[in-house]
C-alpha cells in the first residue's frame, strides 16, 4: 500500500540544534548525554540528554518578545518546526494546516518553578494554564499561524509516535490536507524525580538492550514530520511514507511492562498488518530501548516472538538523547528517515554484552545498508505500546 | 462522512443527578467549585483498588463500565479518553512533596498515577482489554478530539465497538489557582445564576461522561453520531460561516435545538451570544453549566443530554436558555469553546431515521 507521503521534518536534541546538526551527531556517534546544567534540580550527578539552549537563549532565536509565557517544551517545539518549514519551501504554513502534538508532562516546568509565586506574585499569574499539555499546542500553534485542527495527545511515552500514527489516518480519511504532527517534551524536576523515586534511572550513560544496563538517562527534545495529501505533493520531494502503525495496550501493569512483552507485539504486529507487509521485510528496528531492567527485556522478548531467528538489525537510540519521553517516538520517526534516506543503520552506543535471557545484539557501529522498511517502537505508561512502519518513497 | 456510528450505552457523573433529567429540582451549590457526587463505586471497583484511585481515575472505570453494560459489550476494541488537566490530583500530590522536600526521598506513587493516560490504562488494565488505546488532552477540546478518533476507527472500519469518554478532576491547589487567573468567579455565586452573573470567570467542577458507540444500530441506541470537528481559534464574527461549514458539509439544512457551553464569563459568552441571536434565534437553545459546571471536558456533559433527549424525546425545562422549545427533537447540534480557543462541534441525530 502507498503510505501517507511525509514531506518535512525538524527537530531539536541533545545532539544537535537542527536536522543537518543531529545527522552529523548520528553518524559521528556523538551522544549528547551529560549532567544537568540547565535544568534546576539538586540531581546533579545524574546524567540526562540536555538541549544546552537556556529559556532565554532559545526565546531569542524564535524573536519571541519579552514577558511571553512559553513553556520549554513550547520554545523547542517551535524551534523544531522552524527547523522543519525551512526544509520544506513553504514560506508559512497553508490555511487548514493542522497539528496533532504529542506530549506527557506539557508545561508542569512552570508550575514547578511558579507554585509558591502565584498567591503573592500576579506577574507569573500568566502561567497558571501553562500545566495542562494542550497549552503548549496552542503556544506552538500560535507561533505558526495554525488556528484549524490542533490537538494533543497525551499517552506518556508513546504520545508522538500515536500523534503521527493519528495524523496519517486524518490524512488518509480525506479529513486533512496537511498535517504538522510529532511532539515534545523538556526536562523538568518532576520526571527527574519522578523516575528517580522509580529507581530506573541510571547513574551513568544508559546502554540498552545491554546485559549490565542499569536505567534510562532522561532526556528533552522536539521533533515533527510534515504528511501532506497526495494531491498536495507536487514536485516536493518525499522523504518516506508512513505505511504502517498499530497501537495496542499491554493491560498488565500501571508502568511496568509485561514479561512477555504482549503490547509491544501486538503493536508491532498490527503495524506490520496495516503495511501489508511481511516481518522479513523490515531492514531495520529502531527499538524503544530505554536501558530499563524492565523495558529492554520486555522489549526484546516481543521482538523475538516476532520475528524469531530472522530479526533484522536493530539499535535503540536513547543513549544519543536520552528518553524525550513524549517526543521519544517522533524524534525516533526523524532518525528512521534519516536513515531511510542515506541507508545508513545508527549504533546502538554503549553497548557491551548481550543480555542473558535473549542474547539479543544491537547494531554496535555506524553501517551502511540498502533500507526500504524500517519499524519504530514507543511504549509508554499506562501499557501504551505503538509501533510505526517508515518506507522508502517510490517502493 | 457517510459512516453511521451508534451511541447505545451512556453513563456521566456530574454534581448533579440523572434525575433532573425527569424534571426533579436541582442541585443548588454556594461555592464556584463543584465537587462531582459520590457514587457506589464499590459496586464496580474492588474496595482495595478503590483506595488508592484519584476521583478523575474512580469516575472514568466507574462511568465505563456503566456505558458498556449497557450497551451489552464485555470488551471495546477501542478505549479513547479525552482529559484536559488529567490526573490533576496525583500530579498536585507528587508535585508539592517534591517541592516541600526540595527534592528528597519521594514514593512512587502519586508519580506512577499522575500521567494524563492513567485513566484510560486503569479501564484497560480493569477490562484486561488489549485494544487500541489513547489519551487526548487539549483542554477543552479533549473530548472532541477523541470523537474524532472514534470517528475515523468506524470509518477504517477496523472496530465495532469503541467506548469514549470525558474526564477531569479537581484539586485543591491547582484548580485553586484558576481563581487567581480570573478563570473562576471572584464572588461566590448560586449556580443557577451562573448566566446572570456578568462578571469574567466561571464555576469549575469535576465530570466524568462515557459512551459506548458502535458501527451496529440497536432497538435500544440513543442517537446517531454523524460529525464532530475541533477548531482552535476563531473570532466571534467568524463562528457562523465554521458551523455553516460544517453543517454543509454533512448535509444537514437545519438543525432543531442546539446545546450551547455558555458559562457565565462575560468575557467570553459573546461566542454564544453570536449564534443564539444569529443563526439560532428561532431554535431551542439548552445550556448545562449552571447546573453541572465547567471544566474542560464538561461537553461530553452535552453529549449525554443529547442523547438522552434523542431517545427519550423530551426536553426537560431546566436546561432551557429560551422560550422556544422543540416537539421532535431529531437533530442536535452541541458547541463549546473555552476562554475563546477550543471550539468544539458535536453534530448528532435521532436513530429514528
Amino acid at each position: 500500500m502507498k503510505g501517507v507521503a511525509i514531506t518535512g521534518m525538524g527537530i531539536i536534541s541533545a545532539i544537535g540544534r537542527n536536522s543537518e546538526e543531529t545527522h552529523t551527531g548520528l553518524k559521528k556517534a556523538i551522544s549528547g548525554i551529560g549532567l544537568p546544567e540547565i535544568l534546576a534540580t539538586n540531581h546533579k550527578d545524574l546524567p540526562v540528554g540536555e538541549i544546552k539552549l537556556s529559556n532565554a537563549e532559545l526565546s531569542e532565536l524564535l524573536h519571541l518578545p519579552e514577558g511571553h509565557c512559553y513553556t520549554r517544551a513550547a520554545l523547542l517545539g517551535a524551534c523544531a518546526i522552524s527547523d522543519l518549514l525551512k526544509n520544506t519551501g513553504y514560506g508559512e504554513f497553508p490555511e487548514e494546516t493542522g497539528f496533532i502534538s504529542g506530549t506527557s508532562v506539557g508545561g508542569i516546568d512552570l508550575t514547578e518553578e511558579h507554585f509558591y509565586d502565584y498567591i503573592d506574585d500576579p506577574g507569573t499569574r500568566r502561567f497558571i494554564p501553562a500545566q495542562h499539555p494542550g497549552f503548549t499546542t496552542e503556544k506552538i500553534a500560535e507561533y505558526f499561524k495554525i488556528s484549524g485542527l490542533v490537538t494533543t495527545i497525551s499517552t506518556a511515552c508513546s504520545s508522538s509516535a500515536n500523534a503521527i500514527a493519528l495524523g496519517a489516518r486524518m490524512i488518509r480519511s480525506g479529513r486533512l490536507k496537511r498535517v504538522i504532527v510529532g511532539g515534545t517534551d523538556c526536562l523538568t524536576k518532576f520526571t527527574i524525580n519522578g523516575f528517580n523515586s522509580l529507581k530506573i534511572l541510571s547513574q551513568s550513560e544508559c546502554r540498552p538492550f545491554d546485559n549490565h544496563r542499569e536505567g534510562l538517562n532522561l532526556g528533552e527534545a522536539a521533533a515533527y514530520i510534515l504528511l501532506e495529501a497526495e494531491d498536495c505533493i507536487n514536485d516536493k520531494p518525499v522523504l518516506g511514507r508512513i505505511t504502517g502503525y498499530g497501537n495496542a495496550n499491554d493491560a498488565y501493569h500501571q508502568t511496568a511492562s509485561s514479561e512477555t512483552g504482549e503490547g509491544a507485539y501486538l503493536a508491532i504486529t498490527k503495524a506490520i498488518a496495516k503495511a501489508g507487509i511481511s516481518s522479513t521485510e523490515i531492514d531495520y528496528i529502531n527499538a524503544h530501548g530505554t536501558g530499563t531492567i524492565n523495558n529492554d527485556q520486555s522489549e526484546s522478548v516481543a521482538l523475538k516472538r516476532i520475528f524469531g531467528e530472522w530479526l533484522p538489525e536493530f539499535s535503540s537510540t536513547k543513549a544519543y538523547t536520552g528518553h524525550t519521553l513524549g517526543a521519544a517516538g517522533a524524534v525516533e520517526a526523524v532518525f528512521s528517515l534519516m536513515a531511510l534516506q542515506n541507508d545508513e543503520i545508527y549504533p546502538n552506543l554503549n553497548f557491551e554484552t548481550e543480555m542473558q535471557e535473549t542474547g539479543l545484539r544491537p547494531v554496535e557501529i555506524l553501517q551502511k545498508k540498502v533500507l526500504k522498511t524500517v519499524l519504530s517502537n514507543s511504549f509508554g505508561f499506562g501499557g501504551n505500546c505503538t509501533a510505526l512502519i517508515f518506507q522508502r518513497d517510490g517502493l | 462522512m457517510g459512516c453511521k456510528i451508534y451511541i447505545n450505552g451512556i453513563s456521566n457523573i456530574s454534581p448533579q443527578t440523572d434525575s433532573v433529567f425527569e424534571d426533579q429540582a436541582p442541585l443548588e451549590y454556594e461555592t464556584n467549585i463543584l465537587p462531582s457526587l459520590k457514587q457506589d463505586y464499590k459496586s464496580f471497583i474492588k474496595p482495595m483498588m478503590l483506595r488508592r484511585m484519584s476521583s478523575a481515575v474512580k469516575m472514568g472505570i466507574f462511568c465505563a463500565k456503566q456505558a458498556l453494560l449497557e450497551a451489552e459489550v464485555t470488551m471495546p476494541d477501542a478505549i479513547l479518553v479525552g482529559t484536559g488537566q488529567g490526573c490533576l490530583q496525583d500530579t498536585e500530590k507528587f508535585l508539592v512533596n517534591m517541592l516541600n522536600t526540595n527534592e528528597g526521598l519521594l514514593s512512587p506513587t502519586s508519580f506512577i498515577q499522575s500521567t494524563h493516560n492513567t485513566v484510560a490504562g486503569q479501564i484497560a488494565l480493569d477490562l484486561k482489554c488489549q485494544a487500541y488505546n489513547m489519551t487526548f488532552s487539549q483542554n477543552a477540546a479533549s473530548f472532541e478530539s477523541a470523537l474524532i478518533d472514534a470517528l475515523l476507527q468506524i470509518e477504517e472500519k477496523e472496530v465495532k465497538n469503541i467506548l469514549v469518554g470525558g474526564v477531569d478532576e479537581i484539586s485543591p491547589q491547582f484548580t485553586g489557582f484558576q481563581k487567581l487567573n480570573a478563570q473562576i468567579k471572584d464572588e461566590n455565586l448560586n449556580n443557577l445564576d451562573l448566566f446572570e452573573s456578568n462578571t469574567p470567570g466561571t464555576i469549575v467542577s469535576e465530570t466524568a461522561a462515557f459512551f459506548s458507540l458502535s458501527s451496529v444500530k440497536r432497538a435500544t441506541s440513543y442517537a446517531r453520531l454523524i460529525d464532530v470537528q475541533v477548531l482552535n481559534i476563531l473570532e466571534p464574527s467568524d463562528l457562523t460561516r465554521r458551523i455553516e461549514r460544517f453543517l454543509e458539509k454533512n448535509e444537514i439544512a437545519e438543525v432543531d435545538l442546539v446545546i450551547l457551553g455558555k458559562n457565565g464569563d462575560n468575557r467570553y459568552d459573546r461566542y454564544y451570544d453570536e449564534i443564539q441571536q444569529g443563526i439560532f434565534s428561532d431554535k431551542c437553545q439548552l445550556g448545562y453549566k449552571n447546573l453541572v459546571g465547567d471544566n474542560n471536558s464538561v461537553s461530553s456533559y452535552a453529549l449525554w443530554l443529547a442523547s438522552k433527549i434523542l431517545k427519550e424525546k423530551k426536553i426537560p425545562e431546566i436546561f432551557m436558555l429560551n422560550a422556544l422549545t422543540c416537539n421532535k427533537p431529531e437533530k442536535i447540534l452541541i458547541y463549546n469553546q473555552y476562554l475563546g480557543r477550543n471550539h468544539g462541534l458535536i453534530l448528532l441525530e435521532t436513530c429514528d431515521f
